[in-house]
């Protein structure tokens, strides 16, 4: 059986988008082969930075005949319709064969389609695939009208088995499948033809090309942390960036460089910043955790040993570095004044057209911090200090340069002005979390800080009517109601979301983060429905432990039942109140129970009454849960001997009364009504 | 192995050498104050439409905010950029371009050239592309880019831009740490001259002038009298009265396209333009660009019959 090689020779593929290039080929073309009828063993896809290449195993030479049977219109149908029929079926009239099927006479078009061989496949389907390739962003070259992510130059596309190597021939827009390539750019520039995949990946890697990018990243790997190790250094990981430049190179050769001691004072997040963003360096570290050297990655070897190259990358990042040095110390100076400079620019700053300037969201955060402050045991002073710090650094140089370091400078330079470490902290921190699984701040003054910056983006995006709608959202609501939530919820706050100026329509906004974040932790909704229902569930805390009190409650087998028996008490309670146009909430009365079974179920609920009232004021829920519980039993054996329904009117009211009693104690724990099943 | 050059001009000289070699027309500076070479007529307006062009030039460009007084070592408010624009791109492009360096004494056996993904977007013309920077040992040294769009317009065929960074990078070539100390002409001529003997005042005195002096109110009021003007010429009926011919004014036009947005730039140097206004500036700019791409293209250059 036949292998199959591609490979979409081109002008340099974005990095990023390689590893998923790669893997679209493959399914576009063995999903494509597959749906034509061939099988094949194996398969697997590479990708370099000039090249996308994909090794079939083991495919059929040709797809198996195959033989269809189309039942079609009765016999002395109109023309038209058997005309139809065979239009679609793409068979003669004078083929079809007409067939008794018991319900009179059909006729039956027999479609047969001979085998085809792979090559006109494979041709058919990576044309195909090259012209419907799904990458992020293409473009036209030249005068034509193909797209692709750079201009493409040449294709391989060979069969080759135990006889040899065939072209499946085949053009797209001027291109000719063939069976030659060509190597690195400057280290393999002439062209050569292969005859398989191994022949392939063996002359590539002689021309100075590494086809797998895993080897390409592990080779960099292994060789920068040797390096480093060498020095008695540590090579910071990072993987992003690794695999990163393992699509920027063919050729990965290792370089580690030397960061002039000047520069050792910045804060190591900047010169990782500064050499990641820029240069795509990854940072070398001593012991002490200080960055000390770099490493890059250059795509050739030199005669030189790389000499030339890493100096000319030392020369870039001593520029790169003394801009940052420059912003530094430029900052290091306002911070030191106290940092009021940065606060006045804010009020140039638009934060939204119709929200104001950052100034004015700073004066609006320091204010609900001050509120919030007392809510979580932070000191109300320091909240708000926190709060008008926490934007300082956004005009800053060093953010205005490496936006990522926002926070992260606020705290550098919030220590500088003096604030304490509660307030630097906040000044880092107040943006978390950011996503779900983003640490969440549990330093009083950051919690304070971090629920203002949130609640306020909330209330305002709310007044002017920018709300989230179906997947947009681009002022991240969504995620500014899940940060409140889970800083709530970690914290352990009590806080009444309806006294931070949160109204009923945001806070119903609230409740759909919740379930979203609830139904994540095994939380089902009708459960989270039956506690929304519950009066306090403004407050997220009380709504959330009464959900899993209840949650848990359900997970027993006395708390199945007695659902049971409320859904019973409530269904007849309720039919009857319809019925007779009343409510049966006058209490019921002892003297007219009849049975130990009706006498019992009064001392259960007294019982349960005597428990419930006190733990629901304590808001533990699991004690009224498990006092709820006890009347399980009770419910059930009045249900099984006693007739609602009585002959005496009297006894048929009192019941009816003392399921009134069944309802409302359940009741008072969560609505049970809401839940299902 | 090429030898080095061993002045700025020199590197300007080889690089217009190298592409008159190849077939460039070599075209002079536009002469009016630009952003960067793209705005050169030869550039954006013939980017448009399907008639065949090749052009190389350098384009003074000016770029108010980044004055620094000359005292930074590679930031200026004026500088030279090297534009080459070709239509349809050729297929060795990539070639092409890697010659120049080879011209202007780059060693491809000592240096790693990397072509490094960078999406190319002029919210002011209207225009995108997709190509690279082009690195050298990790400091870019140019921008390639196929235009895809220009002024709203799809570009059929495409044109491949490549932009240059003179100043940066002969300062690398030339292994040169501060701009200002940048030989000018040959070190050994009789009366040598360093990038800052021929720059450094002029940067001093439009640092000042631009972060300072410039009048915003005047520079309002230009604005508005360019954005005016523009429009006002395309409103023109293209068949000229006086002499019966059909003449399309897209280039006196754009002109004032050109002017508004340096108007622009100064404006947002003297700090006088918010962030929410900053956008709709940009958008009253691109509305010119629009309206001469729309003009350029029923010319015969634009390739209307």
């Amino acid at each position: 059986m036949p292998d199959l090689l591609i490979e979409l020779f081109s002008e340099e593929i974005p990095a990023r988008m390689q590893a998923k290039a790669a893997a679209d080929l493959k399914k576009m073309m063995t999903d494509g082969l597959v749906d034509a009828g061939l099988t094949y063993a194996g398969a697997g896809a590479f990708s370099t930075p000039r090249r996308l290449a994909l090794s079939v195993e083991g495919l059929t030479a040709e797809s198996p005949d195959t033989r269809e049977e189309r039942k079609g219109p009765k016999v002395g149908a109109p023309d038209q319709a058997i005309e139809g029929f065979c239009r679609g079926a793409g068979v003669s009239r004078d083929s079809l064969e007409a067939r008794d099927t018991g319900k009179g006479k059909v006729y039956f078009a027999i479609i047969e389609r001979p085998g085809r061989k792979a090559s006109d496949i494979i041709a058919e389907v990576l044309e195909s695939t090259i012209r419907n390739f799904p990458w992020p962003k293409s473009m036209r070259w030249g005068s034509g009208t193909l797209k692709w992510v750079r201009p493409l130059h040449s294709i391989i596309c060979i069969l080759s088995d135990e006889a040899g190597a065939q072209v499946v021939p085949f053009t797209v827009e001027g291109i000719t499948s063939g069976d030659t390539t060509k190597g690195h750019r400057f280290m393999g520039p002439d062209a050569f033809s292969v005859t398989s995949f191994e022949d392939y990946e063996a002359k590539l890697k002689r021309a100075k090309v590494i086809l797998s990018a895993d080897e390409r990243a592990d080779l960099i790997w292994s060789e920068a942390s040797n390096q480093a190790f060498a020095a008695g250094l540590e090579l910071v990981e990072d993987k992003g960036l690794l695999a990163e430049v393992a699509g920027l190179v063919e050729w990965p050769v290792v370089l580690m460089g030397t960061i002039a001691d000047d520069f050792l004072t910045l804060p190591p997040e900047v010169l990782t910043a500064s050499m990641k963003e820029h240069q795509k360096f990854f940072s070398v570290r001593d012991k002490s955790g200080q960055v000390v050297r770099f490493v890059t990655v250059a795509n050739r070897e030199t005669s030189d040993q790389g000499a030339t190259i890493l100096a000319g990358n030392q020369k870039v990042l001593f520029a790169r570095l003394s801009d940052a040095k420059f912003f530094w110390e430029n900052d290091l100076r306002i911070a030191k004044a106290g940092g009021q400079e940065w606060l006045d620019a804010l009020g140039n700053v638009t934060f939204h057209n119709k929200l104001g300037t950052v100034a004015e969201l700073v004066d609006r955060m320091a204010a609900l911090s001050r509120e919030i402050a007392p809510l979580v045991g932070a000191d109300p002073d320091e909240a708000d200090k926190a709060a008008r710090f926490a934007k300082a650094d956004l005009s800053s140089e060093m953010v205005y340069e490496f936006p990522d370091l926002q926070g992260l400078m606020g705290r550098y330079y919030a220590k500088e002005a003096g604030m304490s470490d509660a307030v630097a902290a906040a000044a880092q921190d107040h943006y978390s979390p950011l996503g779900p699984s983003d640490d969440v701040p549990s330093a009083p003054v950051s919690v304070a800080v971090a629920l203002a910056e949130k609640i306020d983006k909330l209330t305002g995006f709310w007044a002017i009517d920018e709300k989230p709608t179906g997947s947009k959202d681009p002022f991240a609501l969504r995620r500014a109601a899940l940060g409140v939530i889970r800083l709530v919820l970690e914290n352990g706050l009590t806080l009444k979301l309806s006294n931070v100026n949160i109204d009923d329509h945001l806070l119903s906004f609230f409740h759909d983060r919740l379930k979203v974040y609830l139904k994540d932790e095994g939380v089902s909704h009708d459960v989270i429905d039956a506690s929304l229902a519950m009066p306090g569930n403004d407050d997220l805390l009380l709504l959330v432990n009464r959900a899993k009190a209840l949650a848990a409650f359900l997970q027993t087998d006395d708390g199945e039942n007695l659902i049971q028996g409320f859904k019973r008490a409530n269904n007849i309670l309720s039919q009857a109140e319809d019925k007779d146009g009343v409510e049966y909430s006058y209490g019921a009365d002892i003297k007219f129970a009849e049975t130990d079974a009706e006498k019992a179920l009064f001392a259960a609920l007294d019982a349960a009454d005597a428990k419930i009232a006190p733990a629901m004021a304590a808001e533990d829920f699991a004690a009224a849960m498990s006092a709820m519980a006890d009347l399980r039993s009770p419910i059930d054996a009045f249900f099984e001997t006693v007739q609602i329904n009585a002959d005496s009117e009297v006894l048929r009211r009192n019941r009816l009364n003392l399921l009134h009693r069944i309802r409302t104690i359940c009741l008072s724990v969560a609505d049970l009504r809401k839940l299902e099943g | 192995m090429a030898d080095t050059p061993r002045s700025f001009q020199e590197i300007i000289l080889r690089l217009q050498a190298y592409w008159a070699d190849h077939g460039c027309a070599i075209m002079q500076p536009y002469d009016m104050e630009v952003g960067a070479g793209t705005f050169h007529p030869a550039t954006t307006l013939r980017s448009l439409g399907n008639v065949p062009w090749a052009a190389a030039y350098v384009q003074p460009s000016r770029r108010p905010t980044d004055g620094r007084y000359g005292e930074n070592p590679n930031r200026l408010q004026h500088y030279y950029q090297y534009q080459v624009l070709i239509k349809p791109s050729p297929p060795d492009l990539q070639e092409l371009y890697l010659g120049s360096l080879r011209a202007i004494g780059v060693d491809m056996d000592l240096h790693d050239i990397r072509f490094v993904e960078d999406d190319w977007e002029s919210p002011t013309l209207g225009a995108w592309g997709l190509g690279w920077e082009v690195w050298c040992d990790g400091m870019e040294v140019s921008q390639f880019t196929y235009f895809q769009q220009v002024g709203g317009h799809d570009c059929h065929p495409v044109s491949g831009e490549l932009t240059y960074g003179l100043e940066r990078l002969a300062m690398y070539i030339l292994g040169v740490d501060h701009v200002m100390d940048m030989p000018y002409n040959d070190p050994d001529a009789p009366i040598p001259l360093t990038y800052g003997d021929v720059f450094l005042q002029n940067e001093q005195e439009y640092s000042r002038f631009n972060f300072d002096i410039a009048d915003t109110d005047i520079l309002l009021k230009h604005f508005e009298d360019a954005e005016k003007e523009c429009a006002a010429i395309l409103s023109h009926d293209h068949i000229d009265p006086k002499t019966g011919h059909k003449i399309v004014m897209a280039q006196p036009a754009y002109d004032q396209a050109i002017k508004a947005s340096h108007l622009f730039n100064l404006l947002d140097a003297r700090g006088v333009i918010s962030v929410t206004e900053r956008q709709a500036y940009i958008g009253r700019v691109r509305t010119l660009s629009k309206l001469c791409a729309d003009a350029f293209v029923q010319t015969a250059a634009g390739g209307a019959i």
